[in-house]
């Protein structure tokens, strides 16, 4: 029974093995089932009178809680408020609907409790228990019919059967496999890519205005979308997850990264909103330090510093967009960006 | 119930309704046997027996108001205008989704209700799934021949995280949606096959317009289907295996002691259903969940501050927050190991409690079935590891939630983040040593109750002038109780050479389960109980204190 390598007597005895009965020999052997204690419900009717009556009483709160519910759902407009202590204003009907199901359903579980706790038989009773694993003969008798039959089905002898049977049923899942492959097109080359292209302009996401650099105060935070780009057009969520921008304004003197400076017109520096880490939207900005955080997962990016990660899980800089001026003098994008926005991946490289 | 009185009764007449209707039935299912074996089955007694019983009545009220949403629901992430009650959003653009999630809001009359009892229900589902493992695992119930019945439990709880993700990912919220957005960062953070897994699942690009309608289909048939079935083979070996339970006078290793299914845990656990169900709708009409109208829609480019996953998911939320940025360029190939790691230590730290009982019991070589619970503090190594499992499950919740234990402790979010990751390698050591030296320091109060008797509080004054307290012998019972425990001898390798003087090999393996086996039961490992030989000892001599 025990393993190879541990001898049977490094393993304590099997308890209650022997039923010692406790005596002068052994003031630890098991005393057996203690003797049942009666409840006041088994020797008094008049307390057992009464339980009966709290289960009763239990069980009709729960049906006069059902009709309640019923009617609260025929009466109570689905939009009335309800002020109720301490929770505030809120939705009348929930609140009814939900309080009467509850106490309905509470009061058959206490009920059925109750009466299980005080009025039915609690004498403990033992069972015993029948080892899982089986009897020798059985597993004899298991051993031989399998043989038998493993026998005369000749699957060891006729390895030309077993052997293209089991090639078969091995290769038919593939179907299944390929069957997967038109979930999704191949990524290609498209997270590498956004909307953003030399002449777009830059539109503001608030007021659907391209902007112009005076609209850009020092300080503030610009999110900004591309051009031609509407809400409700198909494809936008899929353009817009990736061509997300924010905007600041720093003073070109701050602005530490020497090709940040470059990219920049004015000091007013695009970056990508999307964030590298997992890719949530960078939305808080601080603009004393021009640090942008990640409500997320915090990640830190200091924007006056190329958007070098300085705090926080995300692996690289926030991607830069390079941007000047049209002839009308509104903010445009000179190129894509240089790098994929968003999340890393294996191909990014 | 016996043939002669089923005879008698049928010779007066017809026998009673109830009686034909079963004898129909066992003529053709058979039933009159299932019932004799199981009708009056007993079930032992112990409030922490009913946890698990919370997971089973949370899990059919999912089902019960999951299909009624699935009536209302709509999943298609086509774009449409609001028009629905709820003023503040009118004319936003939204994805059917969304807006069919308001409808059952506002417009479907207890719709919100049944949405909430969901939601809670799946909270409460998972929590208790967590505490009911917990239970298993520290009084040893995890032991032959109940293993495989761990692997269901721990299956069932990894299958519900994910079908609670995909399930709070359904409305196509603000929130949800930014956890969507996670997952796909995460998984985009594979190696080679990431980029693909994430084209196929999300059907291209992110977000596409097919993912609500792939989660549905995960989250109402493919996961719930396989979780309704480890749900049965789960219960059939619980009523197969019979119920454990802890040692006391009359209960051993080969019985069960309890009370029968008919009538008495039939009531207790059938009520227990609808107390569970009544809380649940209680909690549902007071206490407001995900309320998708504040939060609004999902937009790729906007997310709001203290974004949450559900508790569950907070652990792994955890350890990619507090995990470094590690990305690794190579090749024009980028590894990207500041996600990628963390998401496989999801998996081990999960895979890890879940080996557990195949490793303990490797440790110990025991082939033996237990029927016995044992309790933590006699299984101190054991204990200590569950709490150290513990430890990192919890860090990981606060590091899944840095940004509001910031805001609301006014703390620093760079000294919480710091905290968790030094944390996540010191806690689960220290919490291993400490909960050991607590369960020695019990098992040790054990002994000396079971030696010296219990502290009676009594100052006895003796005619010397000496006070003492005098101590009370414990009754049968009690001594029974606290000694009942069965204590390992640790595994010894044998001499290094055998009887010639030849070196003998050891394998490595061998070494470390020796090593292992002294740490759990050798002299730090446990305290040795008391004997029958010291206690007549201590009693035969000079009175007890």
């Amino acid at each position: 029974m025990s393993s190879q390598d541990i001898p049977e007597e490094n393993l304590p005895a099997t308890h209650g093995t022997a039923v010692a009965v406790a005596d002068e020999k052994n003031p630890f052997a098991d005393p057996g089932l203690p003797p049942h204690e009666h409840r006041i419900q088994d020797i008094d009717e008049r307390a057992a009178k009464r339980s009966e009556r709290t289960v009763a009483l239990l069980f009709t709160v729960s049906m006069l809680a059902t009709v309640a519910f019923i009617a609260a759902y025929v009466a109570i407009p689905k939009e009335k408020p309800i002020y109720v202590f301490p929770l505030g204003h809120v939705n009348a009907l929930n609140f009814t609907l939900g309080l009467t199901l509850g106490t309905a359903l509470f009061c058959i579980g206490a009920g059925a409790v109750h009466w299980a706790r005080t009025l039915m038989s609690d004498e403990e009773v033992a069972d015993d228990r029948h080892p899982i694993a089986a009897e020798p003969e059985v597993r004899a008798k298991v051993m031989a019919d399998f043989r038998q039959g493993a026998k005369e089905s000749a699957l060891g002898r006729r390895k030309l059967i077993r052997n293209t049977m089991f090639g078969a049923l091995a290769l038919v899942p593939l179907s299944g496999v390929v069957l997967l492959r038109d979930l999704g097109p191949l990524p290609g080359t498209k997270l590498r890519s956004t909307l953003w292209a030399k002449g777009k302009l830059l539109v503001n996401m608030n007021t659907n205005e391209p902007l112009r650099p005076s609209d850009v105060a020092v300080g503030s935070l610009t999110f900004a979308k591309p051009e031609g780009l509407e809400e409700g057009e198909e494809g936008f969520q899929n353009e817009i997850a990736k061509a997300a921008l924010m905007i600041v304004r720093l003073q070109p003197d701050d602005i530490k990264d020497k090709r940040e400076l470059e990219w920049s017109h004015e000091g007013i520096v695009a970056y990508s909103k999307i964030c590298t880490h997992v890719g949530c939207p960078i939305s808080l900005y601080e603009q004393q330090t021009h640090h942008v955080l990640c409500p997320c997962h915090q990640s830190t990016f200091d924007l006056s510093d190329g958007a070098r990660v300085i705090f926080g899980p995300a692996g690289h800089a926030l991607p830069q967009l390079r941007i000047g001026v049209n002839d009308e003098g509104y903010l445009e994008a000179l190129s894509d960006f240089e790098e994929p926005v968003g999340p890393a991946f294996w191909e990014r490289g | 119930m016996s043939t002669t009185e089923t005879t008698e009764s049928r010779s007066r007449g017809k026998a009673p309704a109830g009686e034909r209707v079963a004898d129909w039935a066992d003529g053709r299912l058979g039933i009159y046997s299932l019932a004799k074996a199981n009708m009056r089955k007993i079930f032992p007694d112990h409030w922490s027996f009913m946890l698990g019983e919370v997971c089973l009545y949370s899990f059919i009220i999912i089902i019960l108001t999951g299909v009624y949403l699935t009536l209302f629901f709509q999943p298609s992430m086509a774009e449409v205008e609001y028009h629905g009650s709820y003023i503040p959003l009118q004319g936003q653009m939204m994805s059917q989704a969304f807006s069919s999630t308001m409808e059952i809001s506002f417009d479907v009359r207890g719709g919100l209700l049944v949405r909430q009892i969901h939601h809670w229900a799946a909270l409460i589902f998972l929590a208790a799934m967590f505490v009911h493992m917990m239970r298993v695992f520290f009084t040893g119930a995890f032991r032959k021949p109940r293993e495989i019945n761990w692997l269901f439990g721990f299956l069932l709880f990894v299958l519900g995280m994910f079908t609670g993700f995909t399930g709070y990912s359904l409305p196509d919220d603000l929130l949800s949606g930014t956890g969507v957005r996670f997952t796909e960062g995460a998984i985009l953070s594979m190696p080679i096959v990431g980029t693909y897994i994430s084209f196929f699942l999300f059907g291209g690009e992110f977000p596409g317009t097919d993912f609500v309608a792939r989660f549905y289909s995960i989250h109402i048939l493919l996961l719930p289907g396989i979780m309704l079935g480890l749900v049965v083979a789960h219960l059939i070996l619980v009523f197969y295996h019979k119920h454990t339970q802890f040692a006391g006078p009359g209960k051993t290793n080969k019985n069960v002691v309890g009370m029968p299914l008919l009538p008495v845990y039939m009531a207790k656990a059938g009520g227990f259903f609808f107390l569970v169900f009544g809380v649940i709708a209680a909690v549902a009409a007071i206490a407001q969940i995900n309320p998708i109208w504040a939060i609004g829609p999902y937009r790729p480019d906007q997310v709001s501050t203290g974004a949450q996953p559900d508790w569950y998911m907070g652990f792994a939320e955890g350890l990619v927050r507090y995990f470094p940025g590690w990305e690794v360029n190579f090749w024009g190939h980028t590894l990207v190991l500041g996600v990628f790691i963390p998401l496989v230590l999801f998996g081990v730290v999960l895979g890890a409690i879940a080996l557990y009982p195949f490793i303990e019991s490797w440790v110990t070589g025991d082939k033996r079935e237990h029927h016995i619970l044992d309790r933590p503090r006699n299984a101190p190594t054991r204990t200590g590891f569950g709490v150290a499992w513990i430890t990192v499950y919890m860090i990981g919740l606060v590091g899944g939630g840095n940004d509001l234990w910031a805001t609301h402790f006014n703390l620093s979010i760079n000294a919480v983040t710091w905290f968790v990751r030094i944390g996540f390698f010191v806690g689960p050591v220290v919490a291993f040593i400490v909960t050991k030296r607590i369960c020695l320091g019990l098992q040790r109060r054990d002994k000396d109750k079971v030696l010296h008797g219990r502290e009676s509080g009594i100052i006895k004054r003796l005619p010397h002038g000496e006070f003492i307290e005098v101590h009370e012998p414990l009754s049968q019972d009690a001594l029974y109780t606290l000694t009942a425990h069965e204590q390992y001898k640790p595994a010894e390798i044998g001499p290094a050479v055998d009887e010639n003087g030849v070196e003998r090999k050891v394998k490595g393996v061998q070494k470390l389960r020796a090593k292992l086996s002294k740490s759990y039961y050798g002299e730090d490992g446990q305290i040795p109980k008391p004997s029958v030989e010291e206690y007549k000892e201590i009693t035969s001599g000079h009175g007890q204190h």
